[in-house]
C-alpha cells in the first residue's frame, strides 16, 4: 500500500456473553484500508461479518466483550476510548449506512431535519441555514430532489429511504464509511443505481469504504479487496479480482460455485453442505474442517498459518494452489 | 378490452400437445386505494392486469419483476387466498375428481367447503419468510401434520410415518431429532425445509413458493433451490415462482414471464429470455443484475425513472414512463397486445 492506512485493524477479537456460554463471534481479524480503497466483507449470517462493524463504530450490545487486538483509525486507536470520547469520531470519522433503512428514519420527523440535526450534533456547520444548505448538497450527491428534504420518511420509496439514509452517513464528510448490505431489500434496478452512485462518491471523495455482504456479486463490482469471513475468522484475503477468480479456501470456492448467474453458462450450482458451526464451542483446528471434503488430521487439530501469493492468503493446510501448501504440513 | 380467449392462445403460445395442469384466462384483481381507511375508495392499482397463461404438469413457471408488480397476488389468486375481480382459473387434474368441477376442470373460484378441502389438497403455497410462517409455539411434528390432520389423512400412527419420512426427503436428518423441536431452534434453511415438507406432505400437485429463497444465506438458498427441483422430478409436482431474483428463476423454471404493474409484458422459455430478451423492461431488469466477475464491466440499465404505482392508470403501455424507446404511437394507443414473436416466446410492446 502507498500510503498510510485511514484505517488499520489488527488482532481484533469478540465474544458475547450469553446464557450458554461465551460466543467466540471475531478471533484475530487484521486488515488495513487506504485512502479511497474498498473493501468486500463477505460469508454467511453469523460469521461475524457485522460483529466487526458494529465494532468499529464502537455501537456494541452490553454483553459484548472486546478481548483484544487494536482498531486504529488514523493515529488514534478507538477500542479504550470512553463513550464521550469516542463521539468525537463517530459519524465524523467512520460513518455507517445499515441495513435496515426504514428503521434509521424516525418517521415523525422531516428527513432533512434528521440529517440537518445529525449535522448540527457534530458541530460540522457552525449555523442551522448552512447545515440546511449542506442537506441540499447531500440530497443532490445520492440523487435526492433537494425539494424532498421537507418530506417524511414514509413519503419516500425503499430506494429514496436507502439514499437519505446514504445521505446521513456522508453528512460529516467521514474517511470510512461502512455500509451493512444497504441494497438487499431493494429491486436490482434501483440496487443498481444506488450502488453507481455509492461507487462514485466514494471514488470523488477518496473515501474508504467496508462494503459488507453476502452478495457476492455485488461485492465483485463494488470492491478493489475481499475478506472472506468464515465462524469468527478471516479465512481468505486479496484483491478483488484474485479472491473472486482464483480463490485458495475451499470456504470461498464453495461460496462462489452456489452462487447462481443470469450470464454466461448455466453452470451446475453446488451445495456447500453442512452449517456454520455453534461459536460457543467452535471445533478445533480449522473451523471450517467439518465441511470442508479435503479435511485431513491437521485440519481438525490445528489452526491453518496463511497460504500467501503476492498478496492474496487463505488460512488452509490445503490450499487450492498446491503449490502453497504450508511447509511441515502432516499429511 | 381484448377478449380473454384469443389472449390465452396468445400468451402460452404452445400448440395443445403438453398436458396442460392450469388454464388462467383474463385474470384481474384490483385493489381499492381510499385518502381515509374510512371513505370510499378513491381509486384501484391494478395488481393483476388481464392475464392469460398456462402451466403445464410437472412444469415450473416463474413469474419475475420488480416489488409491487403484481406477482406475489397471481400466486395467491391461484391458490385461492385471494378472489378475482375478473377472469377464469381452471385446474384440470388427472385421476381427481372435485365435485363441482364442471368438464374435467376445477375452478377455484366455483368451490366450497368439502370441495375447498379437496382442492387444497392439490395445491399448496411455501412463503417467503421462514421465521413468520410457522407458529413459534407448535412442535415440528404439530406444523408438519396439521395438514394430514386437517384432510383426514390416515391414523395418528400413520401421520407419525408420514412426518418421518417428508423430515427424511427435505434433508433434515435423523428426523427424530426434529420432530419435537420448536421453530426458534432451526436456521433459516432448515426452517425453510420445514416450510416445504408442510406443503409436501399432502402429496400435492401445484406448490406456489413466493420468493422461498429471498430471506436466505447464499449456502442454504442453493440448498433449498436443489432441493425443490429434486422433489418436483420426484413427485411430479409444478411450481409457480415467484422472484425477483432473475438469476433464481434461470436455474428453478422452464419458462419465465416477466411482469410490470400488472401485466405480462412478456413470456418466454427461460434460456430463451435470458439470451435474447425482447421487452426494453426484460432487457432493463436482466443488465441491472449484478455479475459475479471482477473483470466484467457492466453498461447501466437503459430505464428512465422510478417505479411508481399510478391509481387509475391510463390505458397505454404501463411501461411508457420508464421506456427508453418509446414513441407517440405508444402514448396515444392502448396497452400493446400479447404477441407471440418467434416458437413459445411472447412480448407485448409495439416496438420490440
Amino acid at each position: 500500500m502507498r500510503t498510510a492506512p485511514v484505517l488499520k485493524v489488527a488482532d481484533l477479537s469478540l465474544t458475547y456473553q450469553i446464557r450458554r456460554g461465551e460466543v467466540q463471534a471475531v478471533q484475530g481479524v487484521s486488515f488495513e484500508l487506504a485512502r479511497g480503497q474498498s473493501l468486500g466483507l463477505v460469508g454467511e449470517s453469523g460469521c461475524g461479518k457485522s460483529s466487526v462493524a458494529n465494532c468499529l463504530m464502537g455501537l456494541l450490545p452490553d454483553n459484548a466483550r472486546v478481548a483484544g487486538g487494536q482498531v486504529m483509525l488514523g493515529e488514534q486507536d478507538l477500542l479504550p476510548l470512553s463513550e464521550d470520547e469516542l463521539r468525537r469520531y463517530r459519524w465524523r470519522r467512520i460513518a455507517m449506512v445499515f441495513q435496515a433503512a426504514m428503521n434509521v428514519l424516525d418517521p415523525v420527523y422531516r428527513v432533512g431535519q434528521q440529517i440537518e440535526e445529525a449535522i448540527e450534533a457534530h458541530d460540522v456547520e457552525a449555523s442551522a441555514s448552512a447545515a440546511r444548505e449542506r442537506v441540499a448538497g447531500l440530497f443532490r450527491k445520492v440523487g435526492l430532489d433537494p425539494q424532498l428534504m421537507d418530506r417524511y420518511p414514509h413519503e419516500f420509496s425503499g430506494g429514496m429511504r436507502q439514499r437519505a439514509v446514504i445521505a446521513m452517513a456522508l453528512s460529516c464528510d467521514p474517511d470510512v464509511i461502512i455500509a451493512d448490505e444497504p441494497t438487499t431489500a431493494l429491486d436490482v434496478i434501483v440496487q443498481d443505481r444506488i450502488l453507481r452512485e455509492l461507487k462514485a462518491i466514494q471514488r470523488e471523495s477518496e473515501m474508504a469504504l467496508i462494503y459488507i455482504s453476502h452478495d457476492i456479486a455485488v461485492v465483485a463490482e463494488v470492491t478493489d479487496i475481499v475478506a472472506v469471513m468464515y465462524a469468527g475468522r478471516l479465512v481468505e484475503f486479496g484483491s478483488t479480482a484474485e479472491v473472486l477468480t482464483a480463490p485458495l479456501h475451499p470456504y470461498t470456492a464453495g461460496l462462489l460455485s452456489s452462487v447462481p448467474s443470469v450470464s454466461g453458462e448455466r453452470r451446475p450450482l453446488v451445495v456447500l453442505s453442512g452449517e456454520p458451526p455453534n461459536l460457543v464451542n467452535p471445533p478445533s483446528g480449522c473451523p471450517f474442517h467439518p465441511r470442508c471434503a479435503a479435511a485431513t488430521d491437521v485440519c481438525r487439530t490445528e489452526f491453518p498459518p496463511q497460504a500467501e501469493r503476492g498478496g492474496h492468503w487463505a488460512a488452509c493446510w490445503h490450499p487450492l494452489d498446491a503449490s502453497l501448501a504450508p511447509a511441515g504440513r502432516v499429511t | 378490452m381484448i377478449q380473454p380467449s384469443t389472449l390465452a392462445q396468445d400468451e402460452t403460445g404452445i400448440a395443445g400437445d403438453a398436458q396442460p395442469l392450469i388454464e388462467v384466462e383474463g385474470l384481474t384483481k384490483r385493489f381499492p386505494v381510499s385518502k381515509n381507511l374510512f371513505r370510499k375508495p378513491t381509486g384501484f392499482i391494478q395488481a393483476v392486469d388481464n392475464i392469460s397463461f398456462r402451466l403445464d404438469r410437472g412444469e415450473s413457471l416463474g413469474v419475475v419483476g420488480e416489488s409491487g408488480c403484481g406477482k406475489t397476488t397471481i400466486g395467491k389468486l391461484l391458490v385461492k387466498l385471494l378472489e378475482p375481480d375478473e377472469g377464469r382459473i381452471k385446474f384440470r387434474f388427472p385421476g381427481v375428481a372435485i365435485t363441482g368441477g364442471e368438464g374435467g376442470f376445477v375452478d377455484p373460484s366455483a368451490l366450497k367447503g368439502r370441495e375447498m378441502r379437496e382442492f387444497r389438497r392439490h395445491v399448496q403455497m411455501i412463503f417467503q419468510d421462514p421465521y413468520e410462517s410457522m407458529n413459534p409455539r407448535r412442535t415440528i411434528y404439530d406444523i408438519i401434520s396439521e395438514p394430514l390432520a386437517v384432510q383426514g389423512i390416515g391414523s395418528v400412527m400413520d401421520r407419525v410415518d408420514r412426518v418421518r419420512e417428508v423430515l427424511t426427503s427435505v434433508g433434515l436428518t435423523p428426523a427424530a431429532d426434529f420432530v419435537f423441536r420448536h421453530p426458534h431452534e432451526l436456521s433459516g434453511g432448515q426452517r425453510q425445509r420445514i416450510a416445504i415438507a408442510r406443503a409436501l406432505v399432502i402429496r400435492p400437485q401445484f406448490v406456489v413458493a413466493d420468493e422461498p429463497t429471498s430471506m436466505l444465506d447464499v449456502s442454504s438458498r442453493t440448498g433449498i433451490m436443489l432441493l425443490m427441483q429434486q422433489l418436483a422430478a420426484e413427485h411430479e409436482i409444478s411450481y409457480l415462482y415467484v422472484t425477483h431474483d432473475l438469476a433464481v428463476a434461470r436455474y428453478m423454471c422452464d419458462r419465465i414471464a416477466v411482469m410490470y404493474l400488472g401485466k405480462v409484458v412478456e413470456l418466454a422459455e427461460t434460456e430463451e429470455l435470458l439470451r435474447s430478451p425482447l421487452h426494453p423492461y426484460t432487457k432493463a431488469l436482466l443488465s441491472a443484475v449484478p455479475v459475479a466477475d471482477p473483470g466484467h464491466r457492466r453498461e447501466p440499465p437503459n430505464i428512465l425513472g422510478d417505479l411508481t404505482l399510478t391509481v387509475n392508470p391510463p390505458s397505454r403501455c404501463r411501461f411508457y414512463d420508464r421506456c427508453p424507446i418509446a414513441t407517440e404511437y405508444c402514448r396515444d394507443n392502448p396497452h400493446p397486445p400479447t404477441v407471440e414473436r418467434a416458437h413459445g416466446h411472447a412480448v407485448a410492446c409495439y416496438e420490440a
